[in-house]
């Protein structure tokens, strides 16, 4: 049996407008949906867009067009009480745990703001409900009292899941929640998100340039290049059969922790730097970077289309 | 925090006496003495030297002055016949206090209010116009805001009374031309700062939890923006406070700046420095209660630092 479709992203575009009347496209026709219970991995490198779309889904940004569907509805068309209903659903956890969190508040008010704004708990029973939620992410009830700055990067990330986990929410976005941790920080803070996701049947979309974490928990994983999705398949898939050239080159990147597979691993170098997406020019966004480019590429984009199960690729070349 | 306040508190003392020690020397230090008239004559002169004490060694001068200080007492004045300087601050400060503490809270009100309002309306016509008004608050000085205001509103509309200290409608040009400097400041630095609060993470964490655009502004930006603004309130007060002396002169108001501006001129030594004693302390208190809200306001600073 396969599970429903929580989220799905539909064509979906933001465009900034820059100096000059230039038009930033930071996403342009994302294409992709999650299914309940999953966790769906949204790789690329930096400034290609994964921040943004991950910001736009949970309407912290305007769309500039296409729909994002939670559960069927639109939710960027919503009336302010299904708005607010919405930011009970779906939370986000920020990359940044040294900034997202208000540094004039104490850790119980900052977890207990978003009890307060839904009326979820009120009185012993919200405190109760903070100390819980601390317990959860591996603190204690005496860190209630004190203030971001007193704790570490691990500790003020698990603060931030802790706050995005007080609205009881079954989506959450997680925008690289890990790239700004210490790496031995990073696997505790990954494995308790993979633990909160088992007991509370969360749904995630994690969003990482670290392809080996993503592999780790990631069910499926979509590549971004450019404001679009490249490719995308069940994790894998993805890491065992690359299609994209560009997928390629990526997982070539990725080190082997075997010192004699690693000394043969062979690396597809990219020539060439990311052109800039503002008022890109039409065709395939990779086209000036990739090695089996066509005359095609340039004139068409290639159309994101699934050439096996659950394998979505936007290449005219395959 | 006991400690902390301890701390600040011996380093305001220290301040205040450095204060009192340069200003005894250098207002002696400057050429002439208290009893230049051609109509005193030599002998009057010695005689009146003596009475005030002038006539002992510079040193011997000091420590009087100073056990005299510390009793509270800051002599006779020199100019005025028997009115002690004590007598003379008591008398016109109110006045002063008045006009800055309507400044103050004018200034502070409209300042922030501006500030918020550009920044919320960041670059749209609101965020134009409070800045164009905080340019011209900074850039026109107090003596020619006082006097076109006065020349406008008291001479040519004669809608406000143009001088004197009397009822409500005698405040109001008066506290506008020493408040405008100020307001412009505040309003400026609340804009930027809340223009670089809103840009931080913790207002998307806010957006986040649901918060509608209204609480994300009052309880996050506006509580963090508000922070580089208490710490400029108070040498601001100090400033609104001190800075009296031109426009008490426009609208012929009874305060200290007057007695400030002749002491110096007459060489009043006990009137210098009685003021400037005044002032000095009263700067030093004023940033003294700042480092302590600084320290309540910003959970950060209080930690054992």
């Amino acid at each position: 049996m396969e599970a429903k479709k929580l989220i799905e992203v539909k064509d979906l575009k933001k465009y900034f407008h820059v100096g000059g009347g230039g038009v930033l496209k930071a996403v342009d026709d994302l294409n992709f949906f999650i299914r309940e219970g999953e966790t769906l991995g949204l790789v690329g490198e930096s400034g290609c867009g994964k921040s943004t779309a991950g910001r736009t889904i949970i309407r912290l940004y305007d769309a500039t067009g296409g729909e994002v569907l939670f559960d069927g509805m639109n939710v960027h068309k919503l009336d302010k009480n299904k708005a607010k209903e919405f930011t009970k659903k779906a939370q986000m956890i920020f990359q940044d745990p040294y900034a997202s969190l208000d540094p004039r508040m104490t850790v119980g008010d900052i977890i207990g703001e978003g009890i307060d704004i839904h009326n979820l708990y009120k009185g012993k029973e919200r405190m109760e409900r903070i100390y819980e939620l601390l317990a959860t992410v591996g603190l204690n009830r005496e860190h209630a009292n004190r203030f971001p700055h007193e704790f570490s990067g691990g500790q003020r990330q698990r603060i931030g899941i802790a706050r995005a986990l007080a609205v009881e929410p079954q989506f959450i976005v997680c925008d690289e929640p890990i790239s700004a941790l210490d790496v031995s920080i990073q696997a505790q803070v990954v494995n308790l998100l993979i633990k909160l996701q088992h007991e509370k049947k969360l749904t995630y979309l994690f969003i990482a340039h670290d392809l080996s974490m993503v592999k780790h928990i990631s069910d499926r994983v979509g590549v971004m290049y450019l404001g679009t999705l490249v490719e995308l398949a069940s994790s894998t898939e993805l890491y065992k059969r690359p299609i994209h050239p560009y997928t390629q080159a990526l997982m070539s990147a990725i080190p082997i922790a075997d010192p004699d597979v690693e000394r043969s691993r062979k690396r597809i170098l990219l020539e060439g730097d990311v052109p800039s997406p503002i008022n890109p020019p039409p065709g395939c966004r990779f086209k000036a970077r990739c090695r089996y480019a066509t005359d095609i590429c340039s004139k068409e984009m290639p159309e994101f289309r699934e050439i096996g199960k659950d394998h979505f690729v936007a290449c005219h070349n395959v | 925090m006991v400690r902390y306040i301890i701390k600040r508190f011996i380093v305001s003392i220290i301040t205040v006496w450095i204060l009192v020690t340069l200003t005894f020397f250098l207002v002696r230090a400057l050429p002439g003495d208290p009893f230049l008239s051609e109509k005193i004559t030599p002998e009057i002169k010695a005689n009146m030297m003596r009475y005030y004490g002038l006539d002992k060694p510079l040193p011997v001068q000091y420590a009087t002055y100073m056990s005299n200080l510390l009793k509270g007492d800051m002599g006779y004045s020199l100019r005025y016949k028997n009115r002690t300087v004590n007598a003379i601050i008591a008398d016109a400060f109110p006045a002063s206090a008045e006009l800055g503490i309507r400044s103050l809270i004018f200034s502070v009100t409209v300042g922030l209010i501006l500030g918020i309002i550009a920044a919320l309306n960041h670059n749209k016509g609101w965020d134009y116009a409070s800045m164009v008004i905080a340019v011209i608050g900074v850039s026109v000085p107090s003596f020619i805001v006082g006097a076109l205001i006065q020349y406008l509103f008291g001479i040519k509309w004669k809608i406000l009374p143009v001088a004197q200290w009397k009822s409500f409608a005698h405040t109001i040009m008066p506290t506008f031309a020493l408040g405008l400097g100020t307001l412009a400041l505040i309003a400026r630095l609340m804009r930027t700062s809340m223009l670089e609060v809103v840009g931080q993470d913790y207002i998307k964490t806010a957006k986040a939890k649901g918060l509608s655009p209204f609480q994300v502004t009052v309880k996050h930006q506006i509580r963090n923006a508000i922070l580089p603004v208490v710490t400029v309130m108070g040498p601001l007060v100090a400033t609104l406070l001190t800075g009296t002396f031109v426009v008490e002169q426009i609208f012929a108001i009874p305060g200290l700046g007057r007695h400030y501006v002749l002491s110096i001129q007459n060489l009043d030594y006990t009137m210098v420095m009685g003021l400037t004693i005044f002032y000095g302390a009263f700067l030093v208190f004023m940033n003294f209660l700042v480092d302590i809200a600084y320290g309540l306001v910003d959970p950060r600073i209080r930690v054992g630092k």
